[in-house]
């Protein structure tokens, strides 16, 4: 059986509850799979919660994971989709010695080039932010390192996926707005 | 609202256990528990609380009780220690899934994360164990949260919740109202089949020339046996049981062919690898069970009947999955399946039996050597009982040898720690079961090593005057570790050799009757004079030191690798 290794986007549609995210996470550490990156917001339905996590494991696990995840009493439903399956984006935010900014015109460069934008301008410091895909931000990553960064934080990945989910129809809810 | 009808926090536990017909709970007071137990003291005579001597007890004790009995085991336990000697238990039932609400206390809510005495975060510790857990910090959540435990508890595939009660929310006063959960938007307790996989199951049953069921507990906690049988009546395919399956179809029915697994019968096991279709029913493919998954009926195509999703192409890829509770969906099967008696193919398991039977059954159940065997204690205790009493089994090779041998008329009659292997399971669970079945007669079947693990629970059998029997297999070894350390270890018996105590001497300590056999001759007699007392009894058989348990599939290796010596 082929073992052949992907990433995967989990999206999981939860009742709001203080221990599900322990729950959820145990599944993963049970079988020692590594979560790459985990977010969690409010959905596009009132009071339900909405979990998006990144792993990279075989198909089969990721069917069986999948099943276990939706077992949890809170858990309404979860999916799982390959990266040609969804849009999704990250967010990543740069902080940089404003002097660079005066001093090096390359910098501006960068940043048009990249397409990111600057956040905040102080006398001592400036941010940029750039959304993107992984490969987008690590490259800007790479572009500004030499001028120093003070702080670089990424996002995990928030994902969308091109078919529709269903959520309403699970909790029978009317969404015909 | 009128401030006379307020109620505490604690009352209202006590009323909710009350609506969900709870007469019976087992548990330990503790200081973040009192107010509760300070209601059970004025509610007594609707709800009988038994103390038990050790947390651990008490949940198995539940486990042995639902088992039975069908209903949820409840436990009650203070917080900090008290939470977490419920774990082994709570793991038990999960693995095993059996029904259970535990309601611990815990300190009080402007304490939480401060570290307060016998504070612990037993909703974290317990969340890998749970179906369901909670935590309630305000009186007025105990209703509904309460009648959640229970619904989850016991729906679709049961299992154990455990609800954490701050003890500044026993003491708040509230409003009562209790309504029973019947249903939970973000959780299906029994998924739909589909009528085309049941189709397509009834054709493969009906073309199938060597077909093999392997039943397991889903058609106990179905209430599902009679429909199990009129299934494989209509069919005429021999069936075989993983323990936790055993006694849901009577042992002398002429389609039960034995035990599959690690410790199985011989037939079942081989012609594992040669059936042309497994239909597995109600059980969940344990490693035990399969033996190396790469060596698994691969010639077969199989199907599985299973309530939970979850369980569907876990270890085992199987081709239909007839989804549901199997008292729904067997019929559904027996409807459309073609009368048929599969003669040569079930002869061929009752070949294998004969050699199973000259090769290891006939010296274990009838031997002729000097020492006495586990098996002879087991038939002994069959044939005084008529098969009609209820065997709880503790962890090891009485366990293996009791669920081999014992026989069995009618179904929930076999307790034991399947899944998670939990030794001290026995003494308690038997006393549960005892409670919960209190016209059956209950015999307890342990080793010297696991009686000892929850011995102090004969001060409960004694102070409740459960009539329990309890025989200890006492080979002064822990004897299945003993017996791997023999085949595997080159004889290294590293700590497993027991200086046992007086083990007459301690039940007497409970004013509990007590014997000790050593001879062949006193075996049948002392087991009658047993189970004809109407108290509690115990009874100590010294069995031969180093047998072993055979047949037996070496972990790795396939089942139809199952050796015989």
């Amino acid at each position: 059986m082929s073992k052949n290794i992907n990433t995967y986007t989990i999206s999981i549609y939860t009742e709001n509850n203080i221990g599900l995210l322990n729950r959820i996470s145990a599944i993963f550490l049970k079988r020692h799979i590594n979560i790459e990156s985990l977010t969690t917001s409010p959905s596009e339905i009132d009071n339900i919660f909405r979990f998006v996590i990144v792993v990279s494991i075989s198909e089969q696990n990721i069917k069986r994971i999948i099943k276990q995840i939706e077992k949890q009493i809170e858990v309404i439903a979860a999916f799982f989709h390959t990266d040609k399956e969804t849009i999704y984006l990250e967010t990543a935010l740069y902080k940089v010695k404003s002097k660079s900014l005066f001093d090096e015109k390359h910098i501006q460069k960068i940043i048009k080039e990249s397409q990111a934008n600057i956040v905040t301008v102080s006398p001592n410091y400036f941010v940029i932010e750039k959304t993107g895909w992984r490969n987008e931000t690590e490259k800007l990553y790479h572009s500004l390192e030499p001028y120093g960064l003070l702080q670089f934080v990424r996002s995990g990945r928030i994902s969308v996926s091109k078919e529709p989910m269903n959520i309403s129809n699970i909790l029978g809810l009317n969404t015909d707005k | 609202m009128n401030k006379l009808n307020k109620i505490s926090g604690a009352e209202a536990v006590i009323r909710c256990l009350i609506e969900e017909d709870v007469n019976l709970i087992y548990g330990y007071p503790g200081g973040a528990i009192m107010p509760i137990y300070d209601e059970l003291y004025k509610f007594q005579d609707e709800l009988n609380h038994v103390l038990t001597r050790h947390e651990q007890g008490a949940t198995h004790a539940a486990q042995g009780y639902a088992r039975v009995s069908g209903k949820v085991g409840v436990v009650t336990a203070t917080s900090g220690p008290g939470a977490t000697n419920l774990v082994t238990g709570i793991a038990d039932a999960q693995i095993d899934s059996t029904p259970m609400v535990c309601i611990t206390g815990q300190v009080a809510s402007h304490l939480l994360g401060s570290d307060a005495f016998q504070e612990t975060d037993i909703i974290g510790i317990s969340t890998p164990v749970t179906k369901w857990n909670c935590q309630i910090t305000k009186a007025v959540d105990i209703p509904k949260i309460i009648a959640k435990a229970f619904y989850i508890a016991k729906s679709g595939r049961p299992g154990p919740v455990l609800i954490d009660i701050t003890k500044d929310a026993q003491f708040e006063m509230m409003n009562f109202k209790y309504k029973k959960c019947k249903s939970i938007r973000s959780y299906k307790p029994t998924p739909d089949y589909s009528l085309k996989d049941i189709n397509n199951a009834v054709s493969l049953i009906n073309s199938a020339k060597k077909p093999l069921i392997v039943w397991g507990q889903g058609v106990i906690l179905g209430n599902a046996e009679n429909e199990f049988k009129e299934f494989i009546e209509k069919t005429g395919i021999p069936a075989a049981w993983t323990i936790l399956g055993l006694s849901a179809l009577p042992t002398e029915h002429p389609l039960n062919v034995g035990m599959v697994g690690m410790h199985g019968n011989y037939g079942p096991n081989v012609l594992t690898n040669q059936c042309d279709l497994l239909i597995a029913i109600g059980m969940r493919f344990d490693d035990r069970v399969t033996g190396n998954l790469d060596t698994y009926a691969k010639q077969a195509k199989i199907i599985h009947l299973e309530i939970d999703p979850a369980e569907v192409n876990k270890n085992v890829d199987v081709d239909i999955a007839v989804l549901g509770n199997v008292k729904k969906t067997l019929p559904l099967l027996t409807k459309n399946a073609t009368k048929n008696s599969h003669k040569d193919w079930l002869s061929k398991f009752q070949s294998y039996y004969k050699v199973e039977y000259e090769k290891v059954i006939k010296d274990d159940i009838h031997p002729t050597k000097h020492g006495l065997t586990m098996g002879e204690v087991v038939r002994e205790i069959n044939e005084a009982s008529n098969g009609n009493a209820i065997i709880v089994t503790d962890v090891g090779q009485h366990q293996m040898v009791a669920c081999r041998y014992a026989s069995f008329k009618q179904s929930k009659s076999n307790v034991t720690s399947g899944g998670l292997g939990t030794m001290g399971f026995a003494l308690p669970a038997a006393l549960g079961a005892k409670m919960g079945a209190p016209k059956r007669e209950v015999v307890a079947i342990i080793g010297d090593g696991g009686y000892q693990m929850t011995i102090q629970e004969l001060g409960t059998i004694f102070q409740t005057g459960s009539a329990v029997k309890i025989v200890v297999l006492n080979n002064e070894y822990l004897g299945m570790v003993r017996q791997w350390q023999q085949m595997f270890f080159e004889k290294r018996y590293a700590s497993t050799e027991m200086i046992n105590p007086d083990f007459v001497a301690i039940a007497k300590g409970y004013y509990i009757d007590a014997k000790k056999v050593e001879k062949r001759q006193e075996l049948k007699s002392s087991i009658k004079k047993m189970l004809n007392s109407n108290k509690p009894y115990f009874l100590e058989v010294k069995v031969e030191k180093e047998a072993n348990v055979f047949p037996m599939i070496p972990s790795g290796a396939s089942v139809s690798d199952v050796r015989l010596e």
